[in-house]
């Protein structure tokens, strides 16, 4: 089978108010270029595209269509399309190296979320009958989810703004994140709810931005990197829709895809957590030894552009490698309500890879 | 969407809100529609799974063996709160428009959680393990789901005290109609979002200049060709398209039809021509009528200029064009636009 790596990521500054259309060309075509210059392709040398993005979010119909603007595809190209975050699309990018239909491959992901109110727009990805009627907004379910896990004592609100804190020092180094900066957790917890038991820092977010990462298969890998990013686990899960039927302290969806793709061995792990609550449930779920660094970007709580923060932490994790920081690195990505999908991309460098 | 408006800052894009609106109409299936012509009786059904446990709202397919739920059992209609939150400030669409609990509430004989809306007057009101009931919506809609208006805290237990005394007793109200309800087969979902839609800077620049009567199209540094509207980036090339260019209001119909149905909106009477004009120096077409000629004298490479509506009327957009008429000057040869077919 080949082998494929991740050569290549640029992300757009993660913004609270984007000027950019909500068909993500303006953000997209600046970060093209500057993977492209980063790897030496052009859009030429690549054989599949694959976005991630959603119609709902830019309140247009087909915006992934004007998105293709941006890659300048003519004559015209091989080309997909993910309602999800772009870390699903980098999947399906995966896919078409592994199965021989393309050498390189690239994936990219955009949101522009201050378009609509986010929180109110991701009601439409619940239950079409018996839920998203009622208008649940995603915040209220994420503390739902938080305060199942307080009362079972599984985790505190204290735990939650340690993490809150801890990603804000880690972004003050990663000069696209939106949120960062020292902070404790005292001043944290002294902040009002805005849903019970979540206050703000406990909340990724809004935030507008877009994500790019290249694949490559085998030599050609080698070629353009002198580090790649080898792709040694691939996996995706999900668990039930019915939010009462399952049990919303764990995420066994993200437990089950991080054990077939190897993640205890990670070193570095960058998490999709949009709420500090999940980055516990998902340490806890993916098995992660207790020295793995935890989403030194900062993470989607410093910046959490939809469709793109989780193709953004792959991307992220896989940086970790090609710059010689880590051996092991792993991306994960999350979808639907309360971790209800998730995705875990395991990456490693090899032996004979530049040190 | 209203007239666009010019950000305050010079350069900034034109935006403007944008609602979109769409009424779903689904179709329920045969459980869910029992589910929910439960509910328009004030009953409160879930399935029992192949382990012995009972979901509310039920399952369509088991968790375990993907069968249909053998029967359906009736549960609560009260129950408990497993968990909760409170919201300050309700959204547009949500059961209560004063502050208000979620929830996921246990019926009383069901073992997984409902998802609801409590009216608890204040979050010190909410804890887990409060028991609740469902508050029905005054109107009968058979909407489903929000059938159920709420649900608020189960009064405390009558105290065992005298019973105070009661009016005498009325003619007897009507029954509730007996026997089985007709079932509700479907549900309709309205569905209404809003936002603050942005057009590009190309877009804005084109827009700008209707507005003055003018015509501006984009150059792609790498092959030349010239949008219109501009596009931001050449979709044939990928780069960014700056370079503006002013172009004149006259050009062909390269390709066009003839509209005899009338549709729900229709601004002209049938038949009239909708075409694609070339404007001339651009290498897209627009889409506009051709007016001022019967349609069966419209044809590919005939030439026309653009009707403007009066001053006065000008607006940031598209319609201060009205439409197309021949300029009777000859045609152009099919040759010089067949690429543009």
């Amino acid at each position: 089978m080949t082998d494929v790596a991740v050569i290549g990521f640029a992300q757009a500054p993660n913004q609270r108010h984007s000027p950019a259309t909500t068909n993500g060309v303006e953000m997209l075509v600046p970060i093209f270029g500057e993977v492209f210059a980063a790897t030496g392709l052009t859009k030429d040398d690549v054989g599949f595209w694959c976005s991630g993005s959603s119609d709902y979010l830019a309140g247009r119909a087909f915006s992934f269509v004007s998105a293709v603007d941006a890659i300048g595809a003519f004559p015209p190209v091989m080309e997909s399309h993910v309602e999800m975050d772009g870390a699903w699309a980098l999947y399906e990018a995966w896919l078409k190296i592994l199965t021989g239909e393309a050498e390189i491959a690239l994936a990219y992901g955009f949101g522009k979320s201050s378009a609509g109110h986010l929180r109110r727009v991701l009601a439409l990805q619940l239950d079409p009958y018996l839920v998203a009627p009622l208008w649940p907004d995603s915040v209220s379910i994420a503390a739902l989810q938080a305060r199942l896990g307080i009362e079972a004592g599984l985790w505190s609100e204290s735990e939650m703004a340690e993490v809150a804190a801890r990603s804000r020092v880690s972004a003050i180094t990663n000069s696209h994140a939106l949120v960062a900066g020292q902070t404790s957790v005292g001043e944290l917890l002294d902040q009002p709810y805005v849903a019970d038991p979540l206050r703000a820092h406990d909340c990724a977010p809004v935030t507008d931005g877009a994500a790019v990462v290249i694949l490559a298969g085998g030599e050609r890998a080698w070629e353009l990197c002198p580090r790649p990013a080898w792709i040694t686990g691939f996996e995706h899960r999900i668990d039930s829709a019915s939010l009462g039927a399952r049990d919303l302290t764990q995420a066994p969806s993200a437990a089950s895809a991080g054990a077939a793709a190897g993640a205890g061995r990670a070193q570095v792990a960058e998490l999709h957590a949009p709420f500090t609550h999940q980055e516990i449930i998902l340490r806890r779920a993916l098995g992660l030894r207790d020295d793995t660094t935890i989403s030194p970007s900062g993470g989607a709580l410093c910046g959490n552009p939809m469709f793109a923060a989780g193709l953004a932490r792959i991307g992220s994790a896989a940086t970790e490698i090609i710059t010689g920081r880590a051996d092991v690195a792993l991306g994960h990505a999350t979808s639907g309500p309360a971790l209800q999908q998730n995705l875990v991309c395991v990456m490693e460098t090899r032996p004979g890879d530049t040190p | 969407m209203s007239q666009p408006q010019p950000a305050s800052a010079p350069l900034a894009p034109l935006h403007a809100p944008l609602e979109i609106s769409f009424d779903y109409t689904r179709s329920l299936g045969p459980t869910l529609s029992e589910f929910v012509t439960a509910l328009a009786g004030r009953r409160i059904l879930g399935a029992k799974a192949s382990d012995g446990r009972v979901h509310a709202p039920p399952f369509e397919y088991d968790p375990v063996t993907g069968a249909p739920p053998a029967e359906l059992v009736e549960v609560g209609p009260a129950g408990i709160i497993v968990s909760w939150t409170w919201t300050d400030r309700p959204m547009d669409g949500q059961p209560l428009d004063h502050p208000f609990g979620w929830a996921l509430i246990r019926l009383d004989g069901a073992d997984t959680a409902l998802l609801h809306a409590v009216d608890a007057g204040s979050a010190e009101h909410m804890r887990t393990g409060l028991r609740v009931r469902p508050r029905w919506a005054a109107e009968r809609s058979r909407s489903g789901i929000t059938d159920i208006a709420c649900f608020e805290p189960e009064p405390p237990a009558e105290p065992a005290e005298p019973r105070p005394p009661q009016p005498p007793a009325g003619p007897a109200k009507p029954a509730e109609p007996a026997g089985p309800a007709e079932p509700v087969t479907m549900i309709t979902t309205p569905v209404r979002l809003s936002y603050d839609h942005t057009v590009s800077p190309g877009e804005s620049s084109y827009l700008l200049a209707l507005a003055q009567g003018r015509l501006i199209g984009q150059r792609c540094p790498a092959c030349g060709k010239v949008y219109l509207p501009p596009r931001g980036a050449c979709p044939v090339d990928g780069v960014p398209t700056q370079d503006e260019v002013e172009l004149p209001d006259t050009g062909i119909v390269t390709t066009f039809c003839v509209v005899n149905v009338p549709f729900t909106g229709q601004r002209v009477p049938t038949p009239y021509v909708a075409a694609s004009v070339l404007i001339d120096g651009a290498d897209i077409a627009i889409q506009h009528l051709i007016l001022g000629c019967p349609p069966a004298e419209v044809r590919m490479g005939m030439r026309v200029r653009a009707v403007w509506k009066p001053r006065e009327e000008w607006a940031i957009g598209a319609h201060n064009i009205d439409h197309f008429e021949p300029t009777g000057a000859p045609d152009a040869p099919y040759d010089s636009f067949a690429h543009h077919l």
